[in-house]
C-alpha cells in the first residue's frame, strides 16, 4: 500500500496551494479565539506588577485594593502556596514563582493580582496595592552578570526535568550563569597558528519582543468538583496540562486545556505564562478567572535574548576557513524558561553552515533583572547567523574575495558532517547559495551611486539543526459518514497548520483537503504533542497524522478487500471510495454500512512519530545524530543609504530557502517573506530600551515594528525542494527559515554601499550616521564602527 | 456591577450594528470596542494595542473607519456601525473579503477585519487606487505576521474586480 503514498503517484493534495481551511472565517469575524471565549460568573484578573528591578518584599498591603466596590478578592504568593504547595514553574529550570514570595527579579515581575467582574474595577484597584521593597542591586548586562561577585539574580537554581533533551541539566547556586554548553572539533588553537589570517569580532543584539497582535490571554474554570478547565492562547497545551497538573499534585487527567486559533505567538505563547496564574485564581476564588494582557504587559512577559558573539576565524590566503572559536553569551533575563535549550541547540550552529576542520563553541545563559527572555522566531538562530555572517563578508572582504565566491570555497554540502559530527542529510546549503545568487543577479553589476544616496547589496545563509527529540502523536478518526477528522495538538498560529496536516491526511485518504477537518488542541481529545514551536510541526505532526491517516486506510482496504472479495493490495483510495482494479468501487460511507451495518461506527488510526538521536557528548557535543532535519535560510538584501540622515531603505529582499517538499507552496511563501519581514523590523528598529531595569518604551507608540511602509517594494520567496528522506512526503519544516540571515544580508548591503560596517543591532538611522561620521563618510573602506 | 470611584452610572444608547438595531447600557468611560465586544455578536472587534496605533479594532461608524478602542461608546449614541460581520451578502463573501481569501492576505488572521474595513473605506474613496497609495491609507493597521505584500495585492485585486464589474 506504501505506493500510494510516494511523491510522484499520489493525488494531488500535496504541492497544492490550498487556501486556508479558515479562510472564511478569518474574513468574516467567526474565527475562534481565546481572546473572545468567556463563561458565566466570570471573574477578570489584573495584575500588579513590582517596580523594582531586584529587591525583596518587606511589605505587601492589599487591603486598600479589596475595600474598593468590586473587588472580589487579591491574590498574593503566600495565598497561591495554599493550591501550589511549591509554586516554582519552567520548561529547563523551575525558577519562576506564580507570583513572587520574597523577592522580585525584574521591573513587572508579577507580586498579586486583583480579582473582579469588571475588568475596569480590577485594573483600577491594582494600582491601590501597596508594596515596600528592599531593593538589592541589580545587574542588566549579561558579560556584567556572569562576572564573579555580580548580584545573584537567583540564590539557587534547580532544574526541571521535563523534557529529555534538558534532563542533563545539573542543579547550581553562587552563579548567575545558569548553564553552558561547549563542542570542541580538532585542535583550535593549533590551526589559529597555523592560519595566514585571524579575525576576530564581536557583534551584539539588542532585547526585543514578539508582539503578538492577540495578546497573551487564558481562562481557567472548574468543571465539576475536581476538575480544571483552561482556556488559553498557547503554542504549547500538552506542555501546560502536565506543568499545571505537577503544580497542583493533580493526575493530567484532571486537567483540560484547549486552544483555539492563535492571533500570532512567534514563540511567544509556549510553556507557562498566564495558565499556572489563572489556574491558582480559579481555585483560590472557586470561580472562573480570566487574564487579558495589554500591550505594554507582553514587553513584561516574554522577549528575545540580548547577545554577546565573539568569533574569531583562523584563514589561509586562498581563502578556507581553518579554525574558528564562538564564545556566545545569551542574556537570560531574569527566569530562565527554555534559554537553556536556545543556549545548546543554537549554541551547536554558532560556526555557520561552513566546513570548518577546527571548531570550538562555548555557548553561555546568563540571568540578569530584565525581563524573562524565550523563544523568539528563530531560537536564537538569528542573532548568531548576524554575527558568523557579518563576520564572514568581513573577511571575504579583507582577503579581496567576492562574498558569494567565499561561501562558495567554504560552504558545507550535502551529506557532510556538521562540526557537531551530525551530517547535513538531504539539506541543500550550496543549492540555497547558489538560488540566491541568481535571484540576486550577483554576477552582474550594481549602481551602487555616488551621491547623497547610495546603493549596495549583501547576502548572508544560516543554518538550524530542528529541536530533538521530541514526540508527536495524532489522531485520525473516520465516521459512520465517511467523513474524516484530524484530532492534533499543533497549534494553528498563523502558519497553516490546520491546513498542511489536512493536506497530508487527504493526500493519504484520498480526499481533498477541504473535506477534512482539523479539531484545534483539547488535551481531553487530541493527543500529546510537545508543542507548536521551531518549525517542527510539519516534519512531526505530519508524519504522525500520516501514519494514522494510512491506519485508517488500511482498515477500509481490509474492509473493501472483503465486500469486493479482492486483494487488498490491489486496492486503492480515490475521491472517497476505495477502487478496485476492475473499476468497481464503495464508497467511504459504503463501506462502513458494510462494515457496522448501518451508517455507524468509527474508524480510528494513530500515529506517534519520535525521530532518532543521540545524546551531545558532554564535553565535545559531538553527535552522530543531533537533528531530525537541517533548515537553510538564505536573504539577499538591495539597500539604499541616506548618507544625510543615516536612514536605510531596503529595496528589494529575497528569500531563498530549502523546504524540502512544499506541501501548500502559498503558503510557504507568505511564511517566508513573512518571517523576513518581523526580523527586518529587528534589523533596522526594535529595540527595549530599559532605564534601571524599566521599559520605557512598552508601547506600539514607541516601539515601533513594520507596517506597510517599511515593507521592501520588493519582498519574494525562492523554495527550493530537496525532500527529506524522513519527512512527510519530503517536506521540511520552514516557520522561521526566513528569520535566519536577514540581518547580516542588510548589514553586509549596507557596508556595500557605505563602506561602514555595523556591528550592533538594531541599525538605526543614529547608530549608522555616527557611524558614517566616524568613518569620514560614505565611501571610506575604513570605516568601522567601534 | 458597579464602576470604580463612583463612574459606574449608566447610560442608555441606541445604534445599528450591521443594520440591526442594538440597545446598550454604557458607562461614561466604556469605549466602543468594549461595548461591542458585550454584544457578543461581533467577534471580528478586537483590542490589541489600546491606543489606537495598531489598527487592529477597527470598525466603521457612519462609514468612517475609527478605532473603536478609542472612541467613546457614549458618542455611538445614533451611529450606524458595521464590522466584516456585515460585509456578507448571504453565503456570498464581500469582493473585498474574497479577494483576501483569494490573495491568502492573512496568516493568523486577529489583524484582518480592520484591514479589511480600512481598504473598504479606501476603495470608496478611490475605486483604483495604486500601491503607493494602499500602503499609505493601510499605514496605521499592523499586521505582525508581515502579510503585507499580500494585503495589497488582494486590495488591488479587489479593486480590479470592482472595475470590472462597474464596466460590465
Amino acid at each position: 500500500m506504501a505506493t500510494l503514498t510516494q511523491v510522484g503517484q499520489q493525488v494531488g493534495q500535496v504541492g497544492r496551494s490550498v487556501p486556508r481551511l479558515e479562510s472564511r472565517a478569518k474574513v468574516s469575524g467567526s474565527a475562534e479565539y481565546v481572546y473572545h471565549v468567556a463563561v458565566p460568573g466570570m471573574l477578570h484578573g489584573k495584575i500588579v506588577r513590582s517596580s523594582v528591578a531586584h529587591g525583596r518584599i518587606r511589605r505587601l498591603d492589599t487591603s486598600g485594593a479589596r475595600a474598593q466596590p468590586g473587588v472580589y478578592a487579591v491574590i498574593t504568593g503566600q495565598d497561591v502556596l495554599r493550591v501550589m504547595p511549591d509554586p516554582h514553574y519552567g520548561p529547563a529550570f523551575h525558577d519562576q514563582p506564580v507570583l513572587a514570595l520574597d523577592k522580585v527579579r525584574f521591573v513587572g515581575d508579577p507580586v498579586a493580582v486583583v480579582l473582579a467582574e469588571d475588568p475596569h474595577v480590577a485594573e483600577e484597584a491594582a494600582a491601590l496595592v501597596e508594596v515596600e521593597y528592599e531593593e538589592l542591586p541589580a545587574v542588566f548586562d549579561e558579560l556584567e552578570a556572569a562576572r564573579p561577585g555580580a548580584p545573584l539574580v537567583h540564590e539557587v537554581i534547580r532544574p526541571a526535568t521535563t523534557f529529555a533533551d534538558l534532563k542533563h541539566l545539573a542543579g547550581r547556586s553562587g552563579t548567575n550563569v545558569a548553564m553552558e554548553y561547549h563542542l570542541r572539533r580538532g585542535d583550535v588553537e593549533e590551526a589559529f597558528a597555523r592560519a595566514d589570517y585571524v579575525f576576530e569580532d564581536v557583534f551584539r543584539t539588542q532585547q526585543t519582543a514578539h508582539l503578538p497582535l492577540e495578546p497573551f490571554v487564558c481562562l481557567a474554570h472548574p468543571e465539576g468538583p475536581d476538575r480544571l478547565v483552561i482556556y488559553t492562547a498557547t503554542q504549547s497545551p500538552s506542555f501546560v496540562r502536565s506543568e499545571v497538573a505537577r503544580l497542583l499534585g493533580w493526575p493530567e487527567n484532571r486537567v483540560r486545556v484547549r486552544t483555539a486559533f492563535l492571533g500570532g505567538g512567534f514563540g511567544a505563547k509556549l510553556y507557562i505564562k498566564l495558565e499556572a496564574l489563572a489556574a491558582a485564581c480559579c481555585l483560590l476564588a472557586g470561580r472562573p478567572v480570566k487574564i487579558t494582557l495589554s500591550m505594554e504587559e507582553q514587553f513584561l512577559t516574554i522577549t528575545r535574548h540580548p547577545t554577546t558573539f565573539r568569533i574569531r576565524s583562523g584563514v589561509t590566503r586562498d581563502g578556507r576557513i581553518v579554525a574558528r572559536a564562538c564564545e556566545v553569551w545569551w542574556n537570560g533575563g531574569a527566569y530562565a524558561d527554555i534559554s537553556p535549550r536556545v543556549t545548546q541547540k543554537s549554541g551547536f550552529t554558532a560556526s555557520g553552515p561552513y566546513d570548518i576542520e577546527n571548531v570550538r563553541i562555548d555557548s553561555y545563559v546568563v540571568y540578569t533583572n530584565r525581563p524573562p527572555t524565550g523563544a523568539l522566531r528563530g531560537f536564537g538562530i538569528p542573532q548568531l547567523v548576524w554575527a558568523y555572517e557579518s563576520h564572514t563578508d568581513i573577511i571575504a572582504h579583507r582577503l579581496g574575495m567576492d562574498p558569494v565566491e567565499f561561501r562558495r570555497i567554504n560552504l558545507l554540502s550535502n551529506g557532510q558532517p556538521h562540526a557537531t559530527g551530525t551530517p547535513l542529510t538531504d539539506t541543500a546549503t550550496r543549492e540555497v547559495l547558489e538560488a540566491l545568487a541568481k535571484a540576486m543577479e550577483w554576477d552582474k553589476p550594481l549602481e551602487r551611486g555616488s551621491g547623497r544616496y547610495r546603493r549596495g547589496r549583501g547576502i548572508a545563509i544560516g543554518l538550524k539543526a530542528c529541536v530533538a527529540p521530541t514526540t508527536s502523536c495524532a489522531t485520525v478518526v473516520l465516521y459512520g459518514d465517511g467523513s474524516v477528522a484530524v484530532l492534533a495538538g499543533t497549534v494553528d498560529m498563523g502558519q497553516g497548520s490546520d491546513t498542511a496536516l489536512a493536506q497530508i491526511a487527504a493526500e493519504t485518504l484520498g480526499l481533498q483537503a477541504e473535506q477534512v477537518r482539523v479539531v484545534h488542541p483539547d488535551t481531553d481529545v487530541t493527543p500529546y504533542d510537545m508543542a507548536t514551536l521551531g518549525s517542527r510541526s510539519l516534519f512531526h505532526m505530519g508524519n504522525a497524522v500520516k501514519q494514522a491517516a494510512e491506519q485508517v486506510r488500511d482498515q477500509l482496504l481490509a474492509i473493501a478487500a472483503r465486500a469486493l472479495e479482492a486483494d487488498a493490495e490491489q486496492l486503492v483510495v480515490r475521491d472517497g471510495a476505495v477502487w478496485a482494479p476492475g473499476g468497481q468501487s464503495l464508497s467511504f460511507k459504503e463501506l462502513m454500512v458494510h462494515r457496522f451495518g448501518m451508517q455507524a461506527g468509527t474508524l480510528v488510526g494513530t500515529g506517534t512519530y519520535l525521530p532518532p538521536y543521540a545524546k551531545p557528548d558532554p564535553e565535545t557535543g559531538q553527535s552522530e545524530e543531533i537533528t531530525p532535519f537541517w533548515m537553510v535560510g538564505g536573504c539577499g538584501a538591495e539597500v539604499e543609504v541616506d548618507t544625510y540622515t543615516g536612514r536605510v531603505r531596503v529595496l528589494r529582499l529575497v528569500n531563498a530557502a530549502d523546504v524540502g517538499r512544499a506541501i501548500n507552496p502559498a503558503i510557504v511563501r507568505t511564511q517566508l517573506n513573512g518571517a523576513s519581514l518581523m526580523q527586518l523590523g529587528m534589523t533596522l528598529m526594535e529595540e527595549m530600551v530599559l532605564e534601571q531595569g524599566q521599559v520605557v518604551n512598552a508601547s506600539l507608540a514607541a516601539y515601533k515594528i513594520p507596517g506597510f511602509g517599511d515593507v521592501p517594494p520588493v519582498v519574494e520567496a525562492v523554495l527550493v525542494e530537496m525532500p527529506h528522506r524522513h519527512g512527510p512526503f519530503g517536506a521540511k519544516g520552514v516557520g522561521e527559515t526566513g528569520t535566519f540571515a536577514v540581518s547580516a544580508a542588510v548589514a553586509n548591503a549596507i557596508y556595500d554601499a557605505v563602506g561602514v560596517r555595523i556591528r550592533e543591532l538594531p541599525i538605526t538611522p543614529e547608530r549608522l550616521l555616527a557611524a558614517l561620521r566616524r568613518s569620514g563618510g560614505a565611501g571610506s573602506q575604513e570605516g568601522e564602527e567601534g | 456591577m458597579s464602576g470604580p470611584n463612583g463612574a459606574g452610572a449608566f447610560r442608555t444608547i441606541r445604534f445599528r450594528l450591521n443594520g440591526r438595531p442594538v440597545e446598550m447600557a454604557v458607562r461614561a468611560f466604556e469605549t466602543l470596542a468594549d461595548v461591542l465586544r458585550r454584544t457578543g455578536q461581533v467577534g471580528s472587534v478586537r483590542e490589541s494595542c489600546g491606543q489606537g496605533l495598531c489598527g487592529t479594532c477597527t470598525v466603521l461608524v457612519d462609514g468612517l473607519a475609527i478605532s473603536s478602542c478609542l472612541y467613546l461608546a457614549a458618542l455611538a449614541d445614533g451611529a450606524e456601525i458595521q464590522t466584516v460581520e456585515g460585509l456578507a451578502s448571504g453565503e456570498k463573501l464581500h469582493p473585498l473579503q474574497q479577494a483576501f481569501v483569494d490573495c491568502g492576505a492573512f496568516q493568523c488572521g486577529f489583524c484582518t477585519p480592520g484591514m479589511i474595513l480600512t481598504g473598504l473605506q479606501l476603495l470608496r474613496e478611490n475605486p483604483d487606487p495604486d500601491e503607493e497609495e494602499i500602503r499609505r491609507y493601510l499605514s496605521g493597521n499592523l499586521c505582525r505576521c508581515g502579510a503585507y505584500p499580500e494585503i495589497v495585492r488582494a486590495i488591488r485585486q479587489a479593486a480590479r474586480n470592482g472595475r470590472e464589474e462597474a464596466g460590465t
